[in-house]
């Protein structure tokens, strides 16, 4: 026990000598949460739009009107011809065109269906989609009108009532903030702690140690729990940027979320050892730790939902711890649920640990060769 | 598995390391009495580190046996490691810890008692000569403290048997002298000292001497001892103009083992003490009978290794 407190000890002053590496550790929560938060709106609205007018009639101002007035479109120019709207479209000046045709009016007036052309710039698959549901339902809205007025009718014969729990208001930081904590604790904790153990072997004082009664897992305990209360003092701060500047509702019991955590931190730790003693140099250490990030980043449902995703990855994004820290976390704080609906997803943070902590004590002998 | 019991401080038994097909040591068979000064001596790459790192238990022998302090170098290597003091060729020391807080750390690791420990910490920053500098970061100290501080870090716990890897490379000449009288002091102390040098005139300092060469232990003696046994002949030294250019008609001669230039003087090994007079006779001047040094018998040595495995180029 002295042995550990003795690493632990060394540890803390060696942190506190780097001084940019604890800079970078606090920073880090800060500057991601608002550089994320504010940018990543997964909401589309503003989407600027050209609109080619043949018709040139009421109607036509009436359903571009309805355009605009869904937040959703910006008239930003007019086409006096189809291939001024290729133009713009293909030059990015406009990511929609609107086009009417000459007898647009007249096909209303008949009761002929009026064609409207809303040509999309899918090469930006967010923008489409947002674009093409709203323009969908714009259709089906103006419709309804009409029909309602030919048929003299009150309400429609469907009454479908959606209401989002959780965040009614659809607010994108919400749904972000936390999972960005998650992000950057799993960050830290992979690079700092796969850096830490890598870094005594180059220097050669990992010789020195393995020469004394020091035990493997004295060290281990030793070198990764620093980086435990590091790990709380990050969350401690990106929790604050999120209530105090994103306004995120924490609805659940923030001691829980704070227990909780715990698990999702020494899973990290233990994959940040794994790495450590499988790297020979701080370079590869790196390398790899960005190799295992990237797919957590990418496949644990923080970015893409994984319900959209093929079986196969859908069941690589159930290797990576990042997954149900981000249901926990998420649960917590928007749901308000507590442990008895995440005994699942803490389970599995708990096998992640034991597995990568056994691996790491087990890899690393205390031997030179 | 008894060795040969607890008098030696070391003890192996054909000790082999290999490193795929490479054989670093080879069938190393020594004993090194407690309290003693050894010095592991040959070039690099010889097999001296191997060795050490083996007897350290931090790196499993391929074969043979052996033992430190009476532990089995196998099986009870933790054992081992509570009681020796160790230090690499790196002085393996936090650079952006003080010098205090590396010996704090050190003396931790080692469980000395807390009522002991100032004490102790006090006692190596005196003998490294870091007094009044406590507070300063190892990385603002210049090779000859580093080298003295990494040894107190190795002897804070005052260990029974210390492995000294090359400690003196790239320091200076002074401090390499005042790094062996310490080192000397320790071993008056009853300390087993294993110091791996390349350096000669340290090795005159060593109680005893390994000739480590290509992995195998060519002698294993006092320094006088060796200077006496080791070479096969008498060893004269010449003083001749021109000498250079002479060897070759000397090397010719049949009574003639070796001759070799040794700055302005010329060595010479002949068969035995009487053969001067006629050596007087074929040059002109009169030999003079030298002990020869431990680099004499070093080249001997090796040379007589090198015909025994018929690897001698010449």
């Amino acid at each position: 026990m002295s042995r550990i407190l003795a690493v632990i000890k060394k540890e803390f002053l060696q942190m506190r000598r780097d001084r940019l590496t604890l800079g970078i550790v606090f920073a880090l929560p800060l500057v991601q949460l608002l550089l994320f938060g504010y940018a990543i709106q997964t909401e589309v609205k503003h989407i600027s739009t050209v609109v080619f007018d043949q018709s040139l009639s009421p109607e036509s101002r009436d359903l571009t009107d309805s355009f605009t007035a869904s937040g959703y479109f910006d008239v930003t120019s007019t086409a006096n011809s189809y291939t001024a709207v290729t133009r713009m479209i293909d030059s990015g000046q406009a990511k929609v065109g609107i086009i009417y045709p000459p007898d647009f009016a007249e096909n209303l007036k008949k009761g002929v269906p009026a064609q409207v052309q809303v040509v999309v710039d899918a090469s930006d698959n967010m923008v489409a989609s947002q674009a093409v549901a709203v323009a969908n339902s714009i259709g089906l809205i103006k419709s309804q009108q009409v029909l309602f007025q030919r048929a003299r009718l009150q309400s429609a014969p469907y009454d479908v009532r959606v209401r989002p729990w959780y965040n009614p208001d659809g607010i994108t930081a919400y749904y972000m903030v936390p999972a960005i904590l998650g992000i950057i604790v799993t960050m830290t904790m992979v690079m700092m702690t796969s850096v830490a153990i890598v870094r005594e072997r180059e220097r050669g004082t990992l010789e020195q140690l393995i020469v004394t009664p020091l035990k493997s897992y004295e060290l281990m305990i030793g070198k990764v729990a620093p980086s435990i209360v590091l790990g709380y003092a990050q969350i401690t701060v990106a929790l604050l940027v999120g209530a105090l500047v994103f306004r995120v509702p924490i609805r659940g019991s923030l001691l829980q979320l704070y227990l909780l955590t715990l698990f999702f931190i020494t899973a990290s730790l233990g994959l940040g050892v794994l790495i450590s003693n499988i790297a020979k140099t701080q370079m590869q250490a790196m390398q790899m730790s960005f190799f295992v990030l990237l797919p957590s980043i990418l496949l644990s449902g923080f970015m893409f939902p994984r319900e959209a995703m093929p079986k196969v990855i859908y069941y690589i994004g159930a290797v990576i711890p990042l997954t149900y820290y981000l249901q926990i976390i998420r649960g917590i704080v928007l749901k308000g649920i507590g442990f008895p609906y995440l005994i699942g997803q803490v389970t599995a943070l708990l096998i992640f640990s034991a597995i990568f902590m056994g691996i790491a004590i087990l890899k690393f002998q205390k031997k030179i060769a | 598995m008894s060795l040969s019991g607890d008098d030696q401080a070391v003890s192996t038994r054909n000790l082999t390391r290999k490193f795929g097909s490479f054989t670093a040591v080879d069938q190393v068979t020594m004993d090194i009495g407690r309290g003693e000064i050894c010095g592991f001596l040959g070039p690099n790459g010889a097999g001296k580190t191997t060795t050490i790192r083996m007897l350290c238990g931090i790196l499993a022998p391929t074969s043979g046996s052996g033992s430190v302090l009476g532990y089995d170098i196998f099986r009870e290597s933790e054992q081992i490691k509570k009681h020796l003091g160790y230090m690499s060729q790196k002085f393996s020391l936090y650079e952006d810890l003080s010098v205090r807080e590396n010996l704090d750390f050190y003396s931790a690791l080692y469980e000395i008692p807390g009522r002991d420990r100032s004490g102790r910490i006090a006692e190596m920053v005196a003998m490294a000569g870091l007094a009044g500098r406590e507070r300063e970061l190892v990385a603002n100290l210049s090779g000859g403290w580093k080298q003295r501080l990494a040894l107190g870090c190795a002897i804070v716990a005052r260990p029974s048997i210390i492995f000294l890897d090359e400690p003196t490379s790239g320091v200076s000449p002074t401090s390499r002298r005042h790094f062996f009288n310490i080192i000397q002091g320790l071993a008056n102390q009853g300390i087993t000292v294993i110091v791996a040098t390349h350096f000669m005139d340290e090795a005159e300092r060593c109680g005893k001497i390994a000739f480590i060469s290509n992995g195998r232990l060519l002698a294993l003696d006092s320094p006088d001892r060796l200077k006496a046994t080791a070479l096969d002949g008498w060893l004269v030294e010449l003083e001749v103009a021109g000498g250079v250019n002479r060897i070759g008609d000397i090397e010719a001669l049949p009574y003639v083992r070796e001759c070799s230039l040794h700055g302005p003087l010329l060595h010479v090994l002949l068969e035995s003490e009487s053969r001067m007079a006629s050596l007087e006779g074929f040059i002109g001047v009169a030999p003079r009978p030298i002990t020869p040094s431990l680099e004499d018998v070093f080249i001997a040595l090796a040379k007589r290794s090198r015909v025994a495995a018929g690897t001698d180029g010449v």
